[in-house]
């Protein structure tokens, strides 16, 4: 039996729902109206889809897709089919190709902020400290405020003299 | 300790303790790790994975990081035993249903769970009832510096940890919240609530992550971008704005339900309690639909047959998987509704 949905009436319903309470009443909604009804929240995307789009968006612009990692031997063509990396080595190996979608991916970020590994050194902790740092400076010149952007500013010239 | 154990109790996450725990069932973060000299999975050959599980297996063993616990060869173990993991949320669906070597450490009180060879070499997990994210993550940060100290996790300068999908690249952290949410539902503010989460880049879910649908109002929030912000700063955005809000507005909506249309919120609580305590087969998915609103009930003081604790065992041992452990035998779906109700039916005519 097929059903036209009842919310708005075009579309072929595929979500059904019987109510038990507080009496029993059947609903035959389309996905779309479903979703806007609360019944069902879809997931939305997967965090594969969304790579997988980022990475449709920027295929005109991909040129060597054939470009192979020495170290595992995955091409970038076949990153692109199942959204998974080879080994650490990818992000060097195809790092002009993935830079972009990393960076669309995560919301125009470019650089890690945060925990730096003990075994990575000193060098890379002062890295991360001062990236931290200089966005914080812009953030706060941005909102005007010049007082915390001295003390910011002052803090990044400590660490770099360090 | 054993699996055993294990199944016969209900786990930390689902104590019903915690901040704003009348809203927020959990709160879980994880941390996604690769050995830096080895392949990501989908390129390791199957001795690169053997390799793999032993190094990490031996880290968390040796260490404080996995002394307390069991270590469980995922691999190795039953389907029904895959099942247990994936319903007390220890390992993820993918992890239980995968291939190869792999396995989970799960602490004895259940607040951690570091999965070997999932989609990353090493996800570290900790998870506890309500909100507590700043326990969960000076509990975890300790257990990624003390297996750092064996282990040499991949790390690149501009990157941070390096991840099998980019889309974890970073901090390589996940924060989520699984939140309770009937009354937005029945009010239906949920959608818009549900649409703000996401123009904040916050993923919307069910209750078992990627992919599940929403069962019993239980709602999963959680961060979807590892790279440009530090761990602090997400678990900040998570448990000083965006969860006080969203309990914010579901208390507000229960509050108005109760005022407003007062006969009609009773009505729901006692006609699902009327179902849970008569049916003669119920699904798992009938039953948590059930127990929301008696969930809600509770909190709001209108239902007092039973507490939270034996609400939250009800939950657990419903599910198709603990079900049949309590059973002691493996039942096909039909003859398993029968049983739930009866089980129901048993536990529910010792609590009134």
């Amino acid at each position: 039996m097929s059903f036209v949905c009842q919310r708005c009436n075009e579309a072929k319903a595929t979500v059904h729902i019987t109510d038990t309470v507080p009496q029993k009443r059947e609903q035959h909604l389309c996905e779309a109206c479903a979703e806007k009804e609360g019944v069902i929240v879809k997931p939305h995307h997967t965090t594969n889809e969304i790579l997988q789009q980022f990475i449709k968006q920027k295929a005109g612009v991909s040129v060597s897709d054939d470009a192979t990692c020495p170290k595992c031997g995955l091409t970038f063509r076949e990153f692109q089919l199942n959204g998974q990396l080879g080994c650490p080595n990818d992000y060097d190996a195809f790092k002009a190709l993935l830079a972009p979608l990393i960076e669309r991916a995560h919301m125009g970020a470019t650089h890690h902020v945060g925990k730096v590994p003990a075994a990575a050194g000193p060098a890379a902790q002062k890295q991360a400290g001062l990236f931290r740092l200089r966005r914080a400076l812009e953030e706060a010149i941005e909102k005007e405020n010049y007082e915390r952007a001295a003390r910011v500013r002052d803090q990044i010239r400590e660490m770099e003299s360090a | 300790m054993t699996l055993d154990d294990l199944s016969r109790t209900t786990g930390e996450w689902l104590r019903g303790v915690g901040q704003m725990s009348d809203v927020v069932l959990s709160s879980r973060i994880r941390l996604a790790r690769n050995l830096s000299d080895r392949p990501f999975l989908t390129t390791a050959s199957s001795s690169d994975r053997t390799e793999i599980y032993r190094a990490v297996a031996d880290a968390i063993t040796s260490t404080s990081a996995g002394q307390d616990g069991i270590l469980i060869d995922v691999d190795e173990a039953d389907v029904l035993d895959r099942e247990i993991l994936v319903e007390r949320h220890l390992v993820s669906r993918q992890h239980a249903g995968g291939e190869g070597s792999r396995g989970v450490s799960v602490s004895a009180d259940e607040t951690r769970a570091l999965m070997i060879n999932e989609e990353d070499h090493l996800r570290i997990q900790a998870l506890r009832s309500g909100l507590e994210l700043d326990a969960l993550w000076e509990d975890i940060n300790q257990v990624d510096d003390t297996l750092a100290e064996r282990l040499n996790f991949a790390f690149d300068r501009q990157w941070g940890y390096l991840t099998a999908c980019p889309t974890n690249v970073g901090t390589g952290i996940r924060v989520s919240v699984m939140l309770h949410l009937p009354a937005l539902k029945m009010t239906k503010e949920i959608e818009r609530v549900a649409r703000a989460a996401r123009d904040m880049r916050l993923a919307v879910r069910g209750m078992h992550g990627e992919g599940t649908d929403v069962v019993g109002d239980l709602y999963q929030l959680s961060n979807q971008t590892t790279l440009g912000k530090s761990e602090r700063e997400v678990i900040e955005s998570f448990s000083q704005v965006i969860v006080p809000k969203v309990v914010e507005y579901e208390r507000a909506a229960r509050e108005s339900l109760s005022q407003s249309t007062p006969e009609r919120l009773d009505d729901q609580i006692w006609r699902a309690y009327g179902v849970l305590s008569n049916a003669r087969s119920i699904s798992s998915d009938e039953t948590q639909a059930m127990l929301s609103p008696l969930r809600m009930g509770i909190h709001l003081g209108r239902f007092d047959r039973f507490d939270i604790a034996t609400l939250n065992e009800l939950f657990l041992h419903t599910q198709p998987a603990h079900l049949q452990r309590i059973a002691g035998k493996s039942l096909e779906d039909e003859q398993r509704d029968v049983v739930r109700a009866e089980f129901l039916r048993e536990r529910l005519a010792e609590t009134s």
